[in-house]
């Protein structure tokens, strides 16, 4: 593990992982922040420029592996495919955006706040790129120690409950993943390298109740309903940097988990329990678009409708289709974007008017002209209109749903209406009407914060008008995992 | 071998510095020398240069294993003393009588881990348990240190007649007192060998305080002097450990299908037991005792695995679990105030103390990147490998889940909460003990990252 760093994964977990290091030690706000961004640059550098090595001959840059225990037969095997390409981009395009909307003196101790941000981000990676169950295990964690301590200092006044649940369940649901990795590990020829977790021997039955420990830990990450009670307390409570972080990236670990940690790995597993999840999934996103109408706290809203397109995103994995998984793997890039960007909005009303219920606010689009035009956007892209970028990935999906049932389709059609619903009425209670009493000495975005929306708005209207070389990327590695699952 | 006789004469030799200094400090100095003494003879064995020979007619054998055992054994007394002498020096006048009594101990722990006879268990298990009492009693005008002397006393020397009661029917089965003797041919469980069987697990369950005959550790533990509730809930513990493996894999190895179903529930027990009932503990120190039980139920899964895995990664288990619970009864024993809520904003005051304990609370509760995971790790690993038993990992997944309940509770406190009116004033911490502190740290990180450096020894 102390090889020259010549490859695109290395870096990517070196790189956080020296400016979480760099950015704890510094004396000033400024300097921490500072170091953090530029780190987080660094990295969205890497994975810019690995974009223009994917072909075959450039695996030697795309793939690494370190000796790390030869007793135990585990290394540090990562590697950059179209799947984990596209949410390391993700993380890479995320973290800086979110340092960059942080306002200076918002959070004590700062350089402890960037520090825990910045490992995170190397958690992230790790968990994207592992190739080695152990490994894949060890980020898995990684990940959400500093989350879990970034939640708890700085969140709100519930935090310390509402972040522990949220700790507890996640343990829990790791554990049982271990247990899972343990007895595979256990039926390979000796190895917690991928390749071998593919090829191991293991009957149907064994199958079964293997996909009930992976799929549980998953289940809860992402989270998909019933495993959902500890998400809206913990976004609420969080830090909104830390939200963002929760619900734009770390749901993903979920989804991704599922793509190339369980269905490729015990397809037999996976099927038989199809319907299964097809009830759990299209349930839950309804279950949550009602709440979200009914809900008067926008963060609180935000983090239902997320519940309800993570359902969608679950959908899609499990119907097995190359349509529907590529299109989920590009709504999983969306979805943060949006939802990030939804955040953000959320988070500058607070700000100003220290209330986040939509009785006491209103008219805010007389006051933030600019604002309001942003919102809408993201709003619209929320809602997957046509153009924006949640539009291809959803559509793509439905399609693949529709192919294995249109009563599935129709189900889960339902939660796409009632998202409109929600969302707009969000809109039309905060940004239009009498302006509200707290609003009265609303100012518009500053110059960072227009640059940060700027950014987020060409992306979603980017991937929405020319998704061509996203699918295309992903493409690729989702025929590799819906292969595994054409023959059982 | 050398480490019996460095621990005894060096036991004797602090028993006369009483008389040549008054001075405590120098006392725990010659304590400290003592260790690495003990540390260094054991190396020098390992390496083959023994300070005699003698024969012991095979009722005592050192192997690899038991060197790292022991050495694992002595690198935890040489931190103990390091971390706690001052609290030692405290206590009484005269300190060097302390010291003197954990040598002895740590003579009987030698013992254990060469031994191939019932005769040396019955004499290492003794020569450890004896001096114990006598420091569980040593806080002399504290009335619940007396009682948790009279309580070990008294519980520990029923144990002990349960003990040589099962020896006396193993020998009336089989003729003999050794292991192997006892091990050899019997594949089938006489009556005389299982009666035997069952009053010696029964008596190494008291001392590893496994449920149900746990009842005195909580008392004792937390009526002691922490400092050696320190030494008795870490080193003691794994000694006890490593003498009901060595029983077991020796006396027992090819009948462990009769009673690897009795154990295994014993350690379904012992995990439940001592992780719900350590939820409700207030104060720190009790905590910690039951989670010594909840510990302990962990390692009892690796005697009933009992394969090459279990037995390399109850090592690193005792590795891990002793330094992690030394670092934080150290903490503990300066602390005057024992209740959780004393920890409150710990983390502004002493930022560095309390990333250490940290680091040992992750330790304990088993997350990745310290020991305790891989600790963990290799039990689940080694118990799944034995095959059939699939409900015990899952069980012991769901209480260490339980376990990060109370381990977090202290984090809560000293990282999230601020200090209020119930907050102790913080001891003044000296730069030395720092500086160790971290040494701690650095090694439970560095057996979490790479834990090879220990198994490779093994």
């Amino acid at each position: 593990m102390y090889a020259a760093v010549d490859n695109f994964p290395a870096l990517l977990i070196w790189l956080p992982l020296v400016g979480a290091l760099l950015a704890f030690f510094m004396r000033s706000e400024a300097a921490s922040k500072n170091v953090s961004v530029f780190f987080s640059l660094l990295a969205l550098a890497v994975v810019g420029t690995s974009l223009f090595y994917v072909e075959n001959k450039h695996q030697a840059l795309n793939q690494v592996s370190y000796v790390w225990l030869p007793g135990l037969e585990s290394s540090f095997s990562f590697i950059l495919d179209g799947l984990t390409r596209t949410l390391c981009l993700l993380t890479a395009i995320s973290f800086p955006l979110i340092f960059l909307f942080i306002p200076v003196g918002k959070y004590k101790q700062p350089n402890a706040f960037y520090g825990l941000m910045m490992l995170t981000q190397c958690g992230l990676m790790g968990v994207f790129m592992a190739t080695d169950a152990l490994v894949f295990y060890l980020f898995w964690e990684l990940a959400l120690i500093p989350v879990y301590f970034l939640s708890s200092i700085w969140g709100g006044e519930k935090r310390i409950r509402a972040t522990f649940k949220f700790f507890i369940y996640t343990f829990v649901g790791s554990l049982f993943m271990l247990i899972g990795i343990i007895y595979i590990y256990l039926k390979t020829s000796g190895s917690f390298n991928l390749v071998n977790f593919y090829n191991a021997a293991l009957t149907n039955q064994e199958q079964g109740w293997l996909f009930a420990l992976f799929f549980i830990a998953f289940a809860i990450k992402m989270p998909l309903f019933p495993f959902h009670t500890w998400q809206p307390d913990a976004y609420e409570q969080s830090p909104t940097p830390v939200t963002m972080v929760l619900s734009g990236i770390m749901v993903k670990m979920g989804l991704f988990g599922l793509l190339r940690w369980l269905i490729a790995m015990l397809p037999a597993g996976a099927k038989a329990h199809q319907s299964m999840v097809f009830i759990l999934a299209v349930v839950g996103m309804i279950y949550a678009s009602l709440i979200a109408i009914r809900q008067d706290n926008i963060k609180r809203l935000i983090a239902y409708s997320s519940i309800a397109h993570i359902g969608l995103m679950a959908l899609g994995v499990f119907t097995f289709k190359q349509v529907a998984v590529t299109g989920m793997v590009m709504q999983m890039f969306t979805h943060g974007i949006n939802v990030i960007a939804l955040w953000m909005v959320a988070d500058l009303i607070e700000r100003q008017t220290g209330t986040m219920s939509m009785k006491e606010l209103g008219g805010l689009a007389k006051k933030a002209p600019n604002l309001a035009i942003f919102m809408l956007v993201f709003a619209f892209a929320n809602i997957a209109l046509p153009l924006t970028n949640a539009f291809v990935g959803e559509f793509m999906i439905f399609s693949g749903v529709y192919d294995v049932s249109a009563w599935w389709a129709a189900g889960a059609g339902i939660s796409i209406i009632l998202s409109a619903v929600y969302t707009l009425n969000m809109v039309k209670n905060v940004f239009y009407g009498e302006v509200a009493t707290v609003a009265q000495g609303f100012v518009d975005i500053r110059p960072m914060q227009s640059f940060v929306f700027v950014v987020l708005t060409v992306l979603i209207f980017f991937v929405g008008v020319y998704p061509g070389p996203f699918l295309s990327m992903i493409g690729e590695t989702v025929t590799l995992i819906v292969n595994k699952l054409t023959g059982i | 071998m050398n480490s019996i006789l460095v621990s005894v004469l060096w036991g004797v030799l602090m028993m006369y510095a009483g008389f040549l200094t008054k001075n405590k400090r120098s006392m725990t100095a010659l304590a400290v020398v003592g260790a690495m003494a003990v540390l260094i003879f054991n190396a020098l064995e390992y390496m083959g240069l023994s300070l005699f020979e003698l024969d012991t007619r095979g009722m005592l054998f050192y192997n690899p294993y038991s060197f790292i055992f022991l050495a694992v054994m002595h690198a935890a007394l040489l931190i103990y003393f390091l971390l706690s002498g001052s609290e030692i020096e405290e206590l009484s006048a005269a300190p060097s009588d302390h010291y003197a009594l954990i040598f002895f101990v740590m003579s009987g722990i030698s013992i254990i881990a060469g031994m191939k006879s019932l005769l040396m268990l019955f004499l290492g298990i003794e020569i450890i348990s004896i001096p114990l009492y006598v420091l569980a009693g040593s806080d002399k005008s504290n009335l619940k240190s007396n009682e948790a002397a009279l309580k070990y006393f008294l519980m520990g020397a029923f144990s002990t007649g349960l003990m040589l009661m099962g020896i006396a029917f193993l020998y009336g089965d089989s003729g003999t007192f050794y292991l192997e003797g006892i091990n050899m041919g019997a594949t089938e469980m006489s009556p005389l060998k299982a009666i035997g069987g069952v009053l010696i697990l029964a008596s190494m369950a008291f001392k590893v305080s496994a449920v149900p005959f746990h009842f005195w550790t909580p008392d004792v533990y937390d009526g002691s002097p922490t400092v050696f509730t320190s030494f008795m809930a870490t080193i003691v513990k794994s000694a006890a450990f490593f003498a009901f493996l060595k029983l077991f894999d020796g006396a027992f190895g090819k009948i462990q299908g009769q009673w690897q179903l009795l154990l295994s529930v014993i350690a379904a027990f012992t995990l439940v037991v001592g992780n719900i009932t350590a939820v409700f503990q207030q104060s720190m120190k009790r905590m910690l005792s039951y989670s010594s039980i909840a510990q302990a139920g962990f390692m009892v899964m690796g005697i009933v695995a009992m394969n090459l895995m279990s037995k390399q990664g109850l090592i690193l288990y005792f590795a891990a679990y002793s330094i992690a619970s030394l670092t934080l009864f150290a903490v503990l024993a300066k602390l005057k105030d024992h209740s959780i809520e004393a920890l409150n904003g710990f983390a502004k005051t002493q930022p560095l103390v309390a990333g250490v304990m940290l680091i040992s609370l992750l330790s304990l509760a088993g997350i990745p990147l310290t020991a305790g995971f891989f600790a963990k790790y290799f039990i689940l690993v080694s118990v799944l490998k034995s095959g059939s038993m699939y409900w015990l990992p899952i069980l012991a997944i769901i209480c260490a889940a339980v376990s990060v309940y109370y381990y977090f509770r202290v984090i809560q406190a000293m990282y999230f909460r601020e200090a209020g009116e119930g907050s102790a004033a913080t001891p003044a911490f000296k730069g030395s003990f720092k500086v160790l502190m971290i040494v701690c740290a650095v090694l439970i990180l560095a057996l979490g990252i790479h834990p090879d450096w220990l198994m490779d020894l093994l």
